[in-house]
């Protein structure tokens, strides 16, 4: 179990300053050096492009920049570029994943590994610009890797990381990293943009090893297949999303050794080793969840806390040794799959189903962009606790602070 | 300049692809590869192309292709350029080979797009006039009257065929300005022929539209595609034109052979009334009016740099 070390100052690498998470995808991908960026804009993550773009016209970037029409075209130039053989790099956000939702598909069974920053917000309707995450999530099965950050510093890591697992030749899935809108893309931090020089040592130019448009090597890299082949290619894309898992974890322990900072792979833990309940977090909640840990257990409450960082793959096995101890477990999501509860808590249940028998409870709150408190994280914990020793029938699905339904 | 005669034989789109008897878009695919020639990359959308040549484990293909989705012909073929560029093979022609669906309707606002930023690719459009590989639905393309399975005959004015006249496409992407546009028959393998070579030596956004009959959509007789091709043009019905560089040519001024020649030879047209033919032949002498009216006023342009670079 990897514990979160308590915050010490960080070697630098690069330059540290005060930038947006925005500003820190941008210089993320720009360190990449990816050769095609496409793009289309939309609230919150117009900076992202606008800042390649000056990069850019500054000449401190070099790339094909493709200023398409829609985000659906810009999904589909990426694959394409990709498909040809070089690196490509593209985000969206909200009704721009949405309409990139037929190309998404595309992508995974191809080899192809694109990264895609997506700053996560509401879906109409009613039409929304704050963080929600029923953008991304409704994603899972289309085949990319699914990560959710914190903050400016892991949204520009992410991206560096993000090329490394996907271009694996055992993985080659594309994949897609969430930062929640505002309370990540918009927030001034201090950040450390690592330098050209680091970024180069820590990820290789791409090579394509199984796909590519070459005309001295010629091959169709799409193609239409009856059934008595494309159930193979979906066996093969789920192999390499479960590859995928140990190369998350792999990458992460390389860049911490190389930049002095790691994320714990797919999980982050805090104070869980020797906890009662815990709950699970995703996103810039998790801040929150941190400081209402440490005044509980002030208090005298074992609680702890678990950070998912990976969507897709889950981290299932990861979740069981986790939580092995553990006489309750509360998850909390920024979406709902209607009529059942929060996705990650789906995901929990099912991921812990052989090896627990404890109640995991669904906590949703913070839907459209509403704030989360940490009273409201605190009532998270409570409800946890108050099911500890329970057994199943104490799990339910819980909104907090829902105007006229929950405190 | 590549004529009917010195055509290579080499062959880029190769014989034991699956379309059917008379298929006018294989042979469009035929000859503009044998002009294109081996540095080529192919992209197909969902078509009858994409299913007659490209269905796992088979290719027609001798060079590479891509697929990706229906509507993203000109946004994939983008895309490729783009990182050949970045790869030095700057000199590989991309060319997108799509049908009318996937052109003039729902591949429509990619292609737009494209034009606008002048993509140095060549989009080649087979106007086969229908969805044909869904089996027979209208397209922004299906001329007036046309029988299709999504406007079947019937008693009401709802069961008189296409209820529409045939969408100008050459004439949106003329509206864009690019570097070449041309719309040319199988009928006319010269003419054809020259067009494509023009278009494979220019650089930046090009886009060709050729017609190409569908024996089994249009429920003709599987040897008619090239006259089909040859009267569509002799009739007026459909016109060889060429933009080029802000100049709009008629290639070729028909003969004028009454349109229900062209009708009569097509079972999707078999219902007409007299009424409709009327309708039809007024069409074609507008259209005439208005694309010479317009070759006239899209005379040369006065010389100005398209781009001012410090
Ligand atoms: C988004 C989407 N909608 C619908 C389809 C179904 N579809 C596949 S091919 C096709 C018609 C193609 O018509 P056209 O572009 O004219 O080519 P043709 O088959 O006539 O050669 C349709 C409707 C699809 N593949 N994708
Ligand atoms: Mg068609």
């Amino acid at each position: 179990m990897i514990e979160m070390k308590p915050a010490v100052k960080l070697p630098t690498t690069g330059e540290r300053r005060m930038v947006t998470g925005d500003y820190a995808a941008a210089w993320g991908a720009m360190v990449s050096r990816p050769q095609v960026v496409a793009a289309y804009p939309i609230t919150p993550q117009t900076m992202i492009i606008e800042h390649l773009a000056e990069f850019l016209a500054a000449g401190k970037f070099d790339a094909e920049m493709m200023r398409v029409e829609s985000e659906h075209s810009a999904m589909s130039a990426v694959i394409a570029a990709e498909a040809t053989g070089v690196r490509a790099y593209t985000a969206t956000s909200s009704q721009g994943l949405a309409l990139m939702h037929e190309p998404l598909f595309v992508s995974p069974p191809m080899h192809l590994p694109i990264v895609m920053s997506v700053v996560n917000r509401t879906v109409a309707s009613p039409l929304g610009i704050w963080v929600e995450h029923n953008d991304t999530m409704p994603q899972r099965d289309t085949g990319w890797m699914q990560i959710y950050v914190e903050d400016g510093q892991e949204a520009l890591d992410m991206v560096l990381q993000g090329y490394k697992v996907a271009e694996q030749p055992l993985v080659e899935l594309p994949m897609m990293i969430g930062m929640d809108a505002f309370l990540v893309s918009h927030t001034i931090e201090s950040v450390d943009l690592i330098s050209q020089e680091d970024a180069d040592a820590f990820l290789p130019p791409y090579k394509p090893v199984h796909a590519y448009l070459d005309p001295q090597r010629p091959m169709v890299v799409g193609a239409a297949a009856p059934p008595e082949y494309i159930q193979e290619v979906r066996w093969e894309t789920d192999l390499r999303m479960r590859r995928a898992a140990e190369f998350l974890e792999e990458t992460d322990r390389e860049f911490g050794r190389k930049f002095g900072r790691t994320y714990g792979g797919m999980i982050e833990t805090y104070r869980l080793e020797d906890a009662d309940v815990a709950l699970m977090t995703l996103g810039t909640v998790t801040s929150t969840a941190r400081e209402v840990v440490d005044r509980l257990r002030a208090q005298g409450e074992r609680v702890g806390l678990i950070k998912l960082r990976s969507f897709r793959p889950f981290p299932a096995e990861r979740l069981q040794d986790a939580t092995a101890h553990l006489k309750a477990f509360g998850v909390y999501d920024r979406a709902v799959s209607y009529g059942v509860g929060g996705p990650s808590y789906i995901e929990a249940r099912n991921a812990l189903y052989d090896t627990t028998t404890m109640p995991i409870l669904s906590f949703l709150a913070g839907l459209g962009g509403r704030d989360v408190t940490p009273q409201d994280v605190e009532l998270m914990f409570k409800k946890t606790l108050a099911a500890a020793g329970r057994g199943r029938r104490a799990s339910g699905v819980h909104w907090i602070g829902t105007r006229g339904v929950s405190p | 300049m590549t004529t009917v005669k010195d055509l290579p034989r080499e062959d880029y789109f190769l014989s034991g692809h699956t379309a059917c008897p008379g298929c006018g878009g294989a042979m469009v695919v035929r000859e503009v590869m044998k002009v294109l020639g081996p540095n080529t990359v192919v992209y197909m959308p969902a078509s009858c192309l994409l299913i007659f040549s490209d269905m796992y484990p088979y290719n027609a293909f001798k060079v590479p292709s891509l697929q990706i989705l229906f509507e993203t012909s000109a946004i994939a073929a983008a895309g490729v350029k783009r990182a050949l560029k970045r790869l030095g093979k700057d000199d590989t022609t991309v060319v997108a080979f799509a049908g009318d669906g996937g052109t003039a309707d729902i591949g429509m606002q990619a292609l737009s797009g494209a034009a606008e930023r002048n993509e140095d690719i060549l989009y080649v459009c087979y106007d086969n006039e229908a969805y044909m590989n869904t089996g027979i639905q209208r397209s922004g393309t299906t001329p007036f009257g046309a029988w299709t399975t999504t406007t079947p005959l019937g008693s009401t004015s709802e069961g008189q065929g296409k209820n529409e006249f045939k969408k100008d496409v050459p004439r949106i992407l003329m509206a864009h300005d690019v570097p070449y546009v041309a719309t040319a028959s199988l009928g006319f393998p010269a003419d054809f022929l020259k067009k494509v070579d023009k278009a494979k030596a220019k650089k930046g956004f090009r886009y060709l539209h050729v017609l190409a009959p569908c024996p089994v959509g249009w429920r003709a007789e599987s040897d008619s595609t090239v006259d089909l091709a040859k009267l569509a043009v002799e009739t007026g019905i459909f016109t060889l034109l060429e933009y080029e560089d802000g100049v709009l040519t008629l290639n070729r001024e028909p003969r004028f052979t009454p349109v229900r020649e062209y009708l009569k030879l097509q079972g999707r047209f078999k219902h007409l009334s007299e009424g409709q033919i009327a309708s039809i032949e007024r069409w074609v002498k507008d259209k005439w009016e208005r694309d010479r009216a317009l070759a006239k006023a899209l005379g040369p342009k006065p010389k100005v740099p398209v781009a001012i670079v410090r």
